[in-house]
């Protein structure tokens, strides 16, 4: 059974109202933030289910802005989200789907643009209690939830790829607590997400990127 | 050192002479692999959130996101200076307070989810409104705190804090008895007081319905923590005084959460039953 100390209980620290519908959409998108890792020039968020019919009385469209600017849970800038965003030159856009079944009621999509026109698409889910889930990435299904350090590693699907990244791993003596592998079809894309108790350290990435096979690595740490 | 229930609790304390909040502090340490100053710091900041959401508003009232409340505090308050209050000056304090933080809350404040955002006013509205009739010092704060994280770490371990699965019993009714205990260990009962103060608060709160007016963390929310600090008043209170409830706490929490989960799913947070189904409480739903 997971761990419950005193900060569980007596905490997040938080902007409210709600835990699922306004903390929990900060992580998402601060998650996308760190995932995309470049300037964001534009972004848009598509919003399902719960999120689409509540999500102005639950400051929703706010926390999800305020995550790409990169504010944590706590950071009261959130409620001036829109405004902080026009002084930073960031274009945002709301849609609202209301027809689309999700498999979660609490669900947004993020695409995100840089300003040489680097486009990344992520889905994430508020699961509850704060707690969020990413499942898409560019209409692959993944799942992670970021409360781990988390490398996710975008490849093409051929032999070898899974066992350059472990090895690189154990070369800077990272301890993989979680790993899987997603894919599209056989020999096409596929993200392989290592979660690791522990911070990766960023000379990792230099290594593995030797591998041709290996197109882009995010880098989550806790 | 860890207990999984109130009974291992009891037990602790009993041989090693220790409160529940000591208890709770040597288990983070141990378990939670947490340095005293580690916990010291969080702790301020928790109690430095707190003092703000539970003042805040008294001065300065704002609407919220929903429209459905603000200004409740700052009306107490007023009221109380006023006239003799029914509640007398530290329960009416308490009231206002508890009702402050769902008002930061609904206005996309900061709080502390005390155990979760929907009950954020109970633990602090309390436990703070204590500290001041009494003159506690910080140190004495910080132990009731500590204490209430033991109460609710036990909940959710045994039982639920989620109105979704188990109504707004799990979630206020929860934070009550966490507030009960701790007001008892501020005030120098024993251990075994504290718990009969939980186990009594949950009882007075249990079969309690979550029923969210157009699904918003506003009403009756903000209404529910003010009863959930009077509830925890009296069994504080009562437990205090040396009255028993009959249910010891272990058998109460799973009591609790066996209703919860009988309850119908209108009742639990999907904003289709009681205040949220009325038809005055639709019509704010079709304003959405």
């Amino acid at each position: 059974m997971e761990y419950i100390g005193i900060f569980d209980v007596i905490g997040p620290n938080m902007i409210g109202p709600s835990s699922s519908h306004t903390a929990g959409a900060v992580s998402m998108a601060l998650l996308a933030r760190k995932m995309f890792g470049r300037e964001i020039k534009k972004v848009t968020f598509t919003l399902y289910g719960s999120f689409a019919r509540t999500f102005k009385g639950h400051g929703t469209d706010k926390a999800l802005l305020g995550g790409i600017l990169g504010f944590a849970t706590d950071d009261e800038r959130i409620r001036d989200a829109f405004p902080i965003a026009k002084i930073c030159h960031m274009e945002y856009e709301f849609l609202i789907d209301q027809k689309t079944q999700t498999e979660h009621p609490n669900t947004a999509d993020i695409v995100l643009e840089s300003p040489d026109g680097y486009v990344q698409s992520v889905r994430g889910e508020s699961i509850g209690g704060g707690k969020v889930k990413i499942v898409r990435i560019n209409q692959i299904e993944v799942e992670f939830t970021g409360e781990y350090s988390t490398l996710i590693v975008k490849q093409t699907d051929k032999p070898g790829i899974v066992a350059h990244i472990t090895q690189c791993l154990s070369n800077q003596d990272v301890n993989i607590a979680f790993m899987r592998l997603f894919r599209e079809d056989k020999g096409a894309t596929a993200y392989t997400i290592v979660e690791s108790d522990e911070k990766i350290p960023e000379s990792v990435l230099d290594e593995m990127k030797r591998n041709q096979n290996v197109h882009e690595i995010m880098l989550i740490q806790v | 050192m860890d207990f999984t229930n109130a009974a291992e609790l009891l037990e602790q304390c009993e041989k090693q002479q220790l409160s529940i909040s000591e208890v709770m502090e040597e288990r983070e340490m141990t378990v939670g692999e947490a340095s005293r100053q580690t916990i010291n710091e969080r702790m301020a900041r928790v109690i430095q959130i707190m003092e703000k959401s539970t003042h805040h508003p008294i001065e300065h009232a704002q609407k919220s996101i929903g429209g459905l409340i603000g200004g409740e505090a700052k009306l107490i308050d007023l009221y109380a200076k006023e006239r003799a209050p029914i509640c007398g000056m530290t329960l009416s304090k308490a009231i206002a307070y508890a009702m402050a933080v769902l008002e930061v809350n609904a206005t996309m404040g900061l709080i502390v989810a005390a155990p979760t955002a929907g009950s954020s006013g109970v633990v602090p509205g309390a436990l703070i409104a204590i500290q001041e009739a009494y003159q506690l010092s910080q140190e004495e704060l910080q132990r009731g705190l500590m204490n209430t994280s033991a109460v609710g770490y036990l909940l959710m371990r045994n039982a639920s804090v989620s109105g979704a699965e188990a109504g707004c019993q799990a979630e206020v009714g929860s934070a009550s008895a966490m507030a009960a205990s701790g007001i008892v260990e501020m005030l120098g009962g024993t251990p075994g007081m504290c718990m009969q103060a939980a186990s009594m608060a949950l009882s007075n709160l249990l079969g309690l319905v979550c029923d969210p007016i157009a699904g918003l963390v506003e009403a009756p929310c903000q209404g529910r923590n003010a009863i959930g600090v009077s509830n925890a008043f009296t069994s504080a209170q009562l437990a205090l005084s040396g009255v028993r409830h009959p249910i010891p706490f272990d058998e109460m929490a799973a009591a609790m959460y066996k209703v919860g989960r009988s309850l119908p799913f209108e009742l639990r947070e999907t904003a289709m039953g009681g205040n949220a189904g009325t038809p005055t409480g639709c019509t704010f739903c079709l304003q959405k």
